[in-house]
């Protein structure tokens, strides 16, 4: 689960970690009363979008006025951001950040995440920042630093001092970064992030350090236990098809093609849209149904996928292990009467109750065309399409 | 032989809900030595006829089990597993989905050392053809025969099992490795048992997007395996950034790409299937004389 740029601010201030000051607006002259609270002869506005590269896309503005901050918030609420992280279509601006701005003197990188290959934490630093990391670690991987934390016995404040030096940076700067990273790391653990990147974390004239930028990830899997953290959610920045699919506990991703998905399991959904790539076609979503799927959630699948105004064939595929084929069935069936399923239907049933499953199937007056195997319910699905 | 479980198992059930007692009674309907369960509070009773036990430890001293599958939801599964390695288990295979990272994290690093070997989270578990069933699989679709099989997906194992057994090629033990970013037992781990299992002649890995664990087995194929493998890899056509069902099956930063994944399989000696569809006869072009 991703938040933004102001909320993840608010949670570095919660922590200890220096961000300058600055306020939220959804209006031009909210904007320039927080201008003018801040009482700084610079003041930043900042489209608030879950998006990086927001600079580039005319979503940042640096202005010397409240006047001019009234101006700039005009212009930059209501746009459409269009940025490489955005989806096709862009993203609304519907609330700026008003920050205080700095006398920028160095511009680093500040992250930290989880390294899957280690299985402990990483803080990753870098003296190369306001750039996209990933270009710095193609060209220039030698000024990517990287610490590992122990999971156990967490990070310790040589390790920070370690990277301050290594940074190039003196030693009073070290000891404002210890405290800075000991937060952020605080911060990462206690609500359980799966990602923390400050880019840039900067050093101004007069010796400080602040996070300029602040990027939060969370582990879905915790949201249990952070009720705080779950109501940063906003639904405006999500995929509305993705969000439908959450309040039912299915996992959705939404993509561009004409054949809509619904399938048991992660591995196997994503085998699917390989098969229906494979064959020629291609996929309008990935869809796990998930191990607990029966006739109430098949039918909820199958709205979902409908709501896609491209969707001109479905595949069902299912491989029953938990999974009970015959009530997938009734599911479908029922779902396709309910809800009046105009467009071609292939099924493949295998594995737990297949036989009575198909058997199901064929008894309905519905046009389902059967498959037996992954390759053909493939060839069928596009084919479908095709002949659509 | 086989690897991780036979008929010599001894399974312990922690989490007896509906899903834990529902596949213990599957497990032991097909073949497998269930001896108690793990309830704290019920201990002393019993539940379709499998005794309750309040710890992992009195369940051990009670039955000698070796051997525990883990269905305790996510708050406590990381704690179960602790459990189930305090009281040196030979295996302990964790089916819970929805474990938070920070918690495995500990969990794995705390393993460090231990006796017990963990299979999972989020795996579908194991299964020794006609000899012992650990977690979810439909056992039914296995055949006993020569060939290892390890999955970090569930139903797409199935997939694969049933390829292999349509083409009259059992299967020496079928290994699901699970889907979260931090699983106790890796493809280069499920390799080693592999290689070093007389039964088993050639090797089936089923890897998706995400992580670099194919990339490290592939170069672990090529170095330490004269065992035929054939892999494929899920998830060509995902979306970056997307998080595809599994915690773990996600492209960040450009890396954990399947078509990286598939080149350095390829570069490594592994014979890697095209399209979901042809992993079974991937493998029996690969390693001829399987079937029978």
């Amino acid at each position: 689960m991703n938040v933004h740029e102001y909320q993840a601010k608010e949670l570095f201030r919660e922590f200890g970690v220096a961000v300058p000051e600055g306020d939220l607006a959804t209006t031009p002259e909210e904007a320039e009363r927080a201008a003018k609270n801040l009482g700084t002869p610079v003041v930043v506005v900042k489209a608030q979008v879950h998006a990086g590269g927001r600079g580039k896309a005319g979503g940042v503005k640096v202005v010397k006025s409240p006047a001019d901050a009234k101006t700039a918030a005009s212009e930059i609420l209501g746009m459409t951001l269009h940025t490489p992280q955005t989806p096709p279509e862009g993203k609304l601006v519907r609330k700026v950040y008003v920050e205080a701005g700095s006398n920028i003197k160095d511009e680093l990188y500040l992250a930290i995440l989880f390294d899957r290959a280690a299985e402990k934490f990483a803080i990753v630093a870098s003296t190369e920042g306001g750039m996209e990391i990933e270009e710095v670690a193609e060209r220039t991987p030698e000024k990517i630093l990287t610490v590992l934390v122990d999971p156990n016995v967490g990070l310790r404040d040589y390790q920070t001092r370690d990277l301050g030096f290594q940074l190039g940076f003196d030693k009073p700067l070290v000891d404002k970064l210890v405290p800075f990273v000991r937060g952020l790391f605080n911060l990462f653990l206690e609500k359980d992030c799966s990602q923390v990147e400050i880019n840039p974390l900067i050093v101004t004239e007069e010796g400080d350090l602040f996070a300029i930028d602040g990027k939060v990830n969370f582990d879905s899997n915790a949201l249990y236990r952070h009720p705080d953290v779950a109501a940063l959610r906003d639904p405006e920045e999500e995929d509305p098809r993705e969000r439908a699919a959450a309040e039912i506990d299915l996992a959705y991703v939404g993509l561009d093609g004409s054949i809509g998905c619904m399938v048991n399991g992660a591995g196997l959904a994503m085998a699917t849209l390989d098969m229906i790539h494979h064959c020629g076609g291609t996929p309008a979503n990935f869809l796990d149904a998930g191990g607990g799927a029966d006739k109430e959630k098949v039918k909820e699948a199958f709205k979902l996928i409908l709501r896609d105004e491209n969707v001109k064939a479905i595949l069902v595929n299912i491989f029953g292990g938990i999974v009970r084929c015959d009530l997938i069935a009734e599911g479908v069936v029922a779902a396709a009467d309910e809800l009046g399923v105009e467009v071609p239907l292939v099924v493949r049933l295998q594995g737990t109750m297949s036989t009575e499953g198909r058997e199901i199937l064929a008894q309905s007056n519905l046009n389902i065309t059967p498959a037996e195997t992954l390759k053909e319910a493939g060839e069928l699905a596009v084919a479908a399409v095709k002949g659509a | 032989m086989a690897i991780l479980c036979d008929k010599n198992t001894k399974l312990l059930i922690q989490g007896m809900g509906n899903m834990g007692t529902f596949h213990a009674g599957l497990s032991r309907e097909y073949h497998t030595q269930v001896v108690g369960g793990v309830h704290p509070g019920k201990g002393g009773t019993e539940k379709d006829g499998i005794p309750i036990f309040n710890t992992v430890a009195e369940a051990k001293a009670a039955t000698g089990a070796n051997a525990s599958c883990i269905f305790v939801p996510p708050p406590g599964a990381a704690d179960a597993i602790l459990e189930a390695a305090e009281n040196e288990l030979d295996l302990a295979v964790c089916i819970t989905e929805g474990i938070p990272v920070v918690d495995m994290a500990r969990a794995k690093a705390a393993l460090a050392g231990s006796k017990t070997r963990l299979l999972g989270p989020n795996c579908p578990g194991v299964v020794t053809p006609e000899q012992c069933r650990i977690g979810i699989m439909p056992a039914a679709i296995t055949r006993p025969g020569p060939v290892g099989v390890v999955s970090r997906s569930g139903t797409l194992t199935y997939e694969a099992v049933d390829q292999l057994s349509r083409l009259g090629i059992g299967q020496s033990t079928c290994v699901g490795i699970g889907g979260d970013p931090v699983i106790g037992t890796n493809f280069i781990d499920a390799l080693t048992l592999f290689q070093n299992d007389p039964d088993t002649k050639a090797v089936v890995m089923i890897g998706e997007i995400g992580g670099s664990a194919e990339e490290e087995a592939a170069e672990f194929v090529k170095s330490n395996m004269d065992k035929p493998v054939a892999a494929f890899i899920a998830g060509q056509n995902a979306p970056p950034g997307k998080r595809m069902g599994h915690a773990g099956a996600i492209i960040a930063g450009g890396k954990g790409k399947a078509s990286d994944k598939m080149a350095a399989l390829e570069a490594n000696g592994v014979a890697v299937s095209p399209s979901p569809a042809e992993i079974g006869e991937t493998l029996a072009k690969h390693a001829p004389g399987l079937a029978g």
